[in-house]
This record gives C-alpha cells, sequence and structure tokens, in this order.
C-alpha cells in the first residue's frame, strides 16, 4: 500500500471518530431540548461550539493526508 | 403564494444553479483537453482551489476568455511589474516572458525567475525547478483582488447603513440599514454580550463584527463559480493573518488574572501548577492554530468535494453520470450555503471566548 492509501485510511478514522462525537453532542442537545425548551437558544450556541471543537480535530487528520497525499 | 408560483420558483432556482454547475463542468473538460494526456483529478482539484494569477473564465475552442491581473515582482534589477496575459494562460512552465531584463515563467501558480544563460525552464522528476529561483513576488493575485472587491463591498454596506442612521430621526432603519441592523444585534446580544460579558464587551465589538461579515462575504465570493471561486478563505495564509489579529487581541487584553492562570494555577497544589504550566503554555498558541485550520480546511474540503464529484464524470469517461455528479455537487453546494454562514459564526464566537478570557475577573480565588 502507498503512502497515499495510508493517508486516506487516516483521514477516514479521522472521520469516523468525528463523526461519533459530533452525534454524541447533537443527541446530547436535542434530548436537552427537549426536556427544556425555554432553554433552547443557549443549548444550541454551546453545542454548535462543542461541535466545532471536535470537528477541528478531524479536520487536522484531513489536513495532514492531503500533505501526505 | 400558491402552488405554481412555488414551483415556477424551485424550477428558476435549479435553472440557475445547474447552469453554473454545468458552466464549471465545461471548463474541466476543456482544461482536460489542453492538457493532452491522462485526466489526473488530483491536479486538476489542487489548481482550482489554489490562487492564480488571473481570473480564468472559461475557453472556447481552445482559446482562453480571461481577466488578467498585474504580477509584481522584486528582482535584482529592481521592481518589475507586468501584466499575466504575458504568459499567454500557461502555467505549466512553457511560455517565457523577458520583462526588465530578466526572464519569467509561471509554473504551477508560481512565478518563477530563470537563472541567467537558461532560455528554457527545467525541472526535476519531482518537479522541482532546477534553474530558476523565486524573486520576492508582490502580485495582485485572484484572491487579493476578491479580497479588495469584498473590502469596498463591505465598506458600500455600512457607511450606507449608517447614513440612513444619521437621516432618520428616530432610529427607525430603513433600507440597507434594515438588513444589517439585526446581524449586528445578533453579534452583540448573541456573541459578544454572553462570551466577554456586559462591562467589556463594547471594546471588542468592531473587531468581531469585521470578522464575522468580511469572513462571511468572502466565503460567499468562494462560492461564485464564474470568477472560479477566488478560494480567499480557503488560502491558510489569509485564514493565519485572521487567527493572528485574535492571537494579538487576546494577548495584549490578557489582565493579571489571565496570565496568572497561566503561569501559576491559582488552587492546585505547587507540583500540579508546575505540571499545568508548560500545557497551559501550549494552549495559548494552539487556540489560534486551530481557529487557522478549522476556516482554511472546512471551506478547502467543500470545494474539494464539489471537484471531486465534477471529476468523477471524466474518470469514468460516461455522459451517463452527469446527472449523479451534477445532483450531489448541487446538494453539496447548498450544504456550503449554509457553512459559509456558520464557519463565520464559529470564528467570530470563538474570537469572543478568548477575548472574554483573557479579560475575565477572578475575585473567588
Amino acid at each position: 500500500m502507498t503512502i497515499t492509501g495510508i493517508a486516506a485510511i487516516g483521514a477516514g478514522l479521522a472521520a469516523i471518530g468525528a463523526g461519533l462525537g459530533i452525534g454524541r453532542i447533537g443527541g446530547s442537545a436535542m434530548e436537552a431540548m427537549a426536556r427544556q425548551p425555554e432553554i433552547q437558544g443557549k443549548i444550541q450556541t454551546s453545542a454548535l461550539i462543542l461541535a466545532a471543537f471536535v470537528e477541528a480535530v478531524a479536520l487536522f487528520g484531513v489536513v495532514v493526508a492531503l500533505l501526505q497525499g | 403564494m400558491n402552488l405554481s408560483a412555488i414551483r415556477t420558483l424551485f424550477l428558476g432556482i435549479f435553472l440557475v444553479t445547474s447552469f453554473a454547475s454545468a458552466a464549471q463542468e465545461e471548463q474541466t473538460l476543456l482544461e482536460e483537453k489542453i492538457e493532452e494526456k491522462k485526466f489526473d483529478p488530483k491536479k486538476m482539484i489542487m489548481h482550482h482551489v489554489k490562487d492564480a494569477y488571473g481570473f480564468h473564465i472559461i475557453d472556447i475552442n481552445d482559446h482562453a476568455i480571461s481577466i488578467p491581473l498585474p504580477i509584481i515582482l522584486w528582482t535584482d534589477n529592481g521592481l518589475t511589474t507586468f501584466m499575466s496575459s504575458a504568459f499567454h494562460h500557461d502555467y505549466y512552465g512553457k511560455v517565457v516572458a523577458e520583462k526588465n531584463g530578466g526572464k519569467f515563467v509561471n509554473y504551477n501558480e508560481k512565478i518563477y525567475q530563470l537563472d541567467a544563460g537558461a532560455t528554457a525552464l527545467q525541472v526535476d522528476a519531482e518537479g522541482t525547478p532546477l534553474n530558476a529561483s523565486k524573486p520576492l513576488d508582490i502580485s495582485i493575485t485572484k484572491n487579493v483582488f476578491m479580497m479588495w472587491v469584498s473590502v469596498l463591498v463591505l465598506f458600500l454596506i455600512f457607511i450606507g447603513a449608517a447614513r440612513k442612521y444619521k437621516k432618520s430621526e428616530n432610529f427607525v432603519p430603513k433600507g440597507i440599514a434594515s438588513f444589517v441592523e439585526p446581524l449586528v444585534l445578533f453579534i452583540r446580544d448573541e456573541i459578544a454580550i454572553p462570551m466577554i460579558g456586559e462591562k467589556k464587551y463594547k471594546r471588542f465589538m468592531p473587531y468581531l463584527l469585521t470578522v464575522f461579515f468580511f469572513i462571511w462575504l468572502n466565503n460567499i465570493f468562494g462560492l461564485i463559480p464564474i470568477v472560479n471561486g477566488a478560494n480567499l478563505t480557503g488560502n491558510i495564509a489569509f485564514t493565519m493573518t485572521m487567527a493572528l489579529f485574535t492571537f494579538v487581541i487576546t494577548t495584549f487584553s490578557g489582565n493579571k488574572g489571565y496570565w496568572k492562570h497561566i503561569f501559576w494555577m491559582p488552587g492546585v497544589p505547587v507540583p500540579m501548577k508546575i505540571f499545568l504550566m508548560p500545557i497551559e503554555i501550549i494552549g495559548i498558541f494552539t487556540k489560534p492554530i486551530s481557529l487557522m485550520i478549522r476556516l482554511f480546511a472546512n471551506i478547502t474540503a467543500g470545494h474539494i468535494i464539489v471537484l471531486a464529484l465534477m471529476s468523477l464524470i471524466f474518470i469514468f469517461k460516461t455522459v451517463l453520470l452527469a446527472p449523479v455528479s451534477v445532483a450531489f455537487s448541487l446538494f453539496i453546494i447548498v450544504i456550503e450555503i449554509v457553512v459559509t454562514a456558520i464557519q463565520a459564526y464559529i470564528f467570530t464566537i470563538l474570537s469572543a471566548l478568548y477575548f472574554g478570557m483573557a479579560t475575565e475577573e477572578h475575585e473567588h480565588h
């Protein structure tokens, strides 16, 4: 397997991790919003910020894969 | 609105967007023909994502229609300026332009100056030029040009809005001001006040507003196909500059409590203080770096996906795949439109969060 193939697998693994993370954030945010609709705005803001943090880690993986591939 | 009106609207939107995608597709096809070798999707994608020395709009019968931009170089003979049309749309380093006693080539959208005595560019197996060097390049490239355009657009919008407020007697927004006001209030009430606090948010409002509108507008400009997507926010130098501003403002507005939390964390035992110090110092730098990478990678990834879907047609060499490609890239472009606003929002809110951390009052320690 070439280095490009390994880089692609690495990017895929990073995407799996981010998918799990963002899925958990989204699920919990949904539950919280259903339970307390009055603070929906606050929950949405913090969910977006947290998703951005999780996503950044996956994007580091993508950038490294791009540099290698 | 009745049903037929909605249907007409949707049809109109679809026609406009599919025309835009088709134009992009055609361009890809023609560029492949010029290259006269096996279609290399990676090369095509990277060429479209990168900065360029002119707006290459379309090729008709091998005749390129493009808008040239000035190239400004600082060479040994002093300042050298000429238009990018001197290269005749060549970016393989074949066309040599002789200006001001130097010979220049455009190789992979980088300007190289040939060494004295050389007549053509020679490259080794890896594509590194052997007999040329890069002069100091301060050209007005596609990205620089689009940045100026967006600055001009922002000036027009906000000066127009300010004039409207000056004219109206009871501060009721009219015209462009009624479009700007909700967005400005959103930044103030949803980003600045919750993140920085009621007392100190005013100092940071100009920066937060500038960052939000500048990034948003440039993200939108990056999606316009006719200018070949001047991919400004997908350029790591641009995002680095934006992140650097946030870093400098955070560092210089940091109060005593902020630095104390970095160098000598209060409320923990001494071995823990020593252990936490290097982590917190690294944390100062990872914050702007993650801001930089996030914006760059999000925008670039969106562009790459659209271009990759388009190159599927040429990889499988069948027109039957075209509807699938166009439909999928249309879907991705719609997501990208949402992402333009979300990424601008994320950059602004994280900047505000860092400013809030730097200026927070710690009375309880």
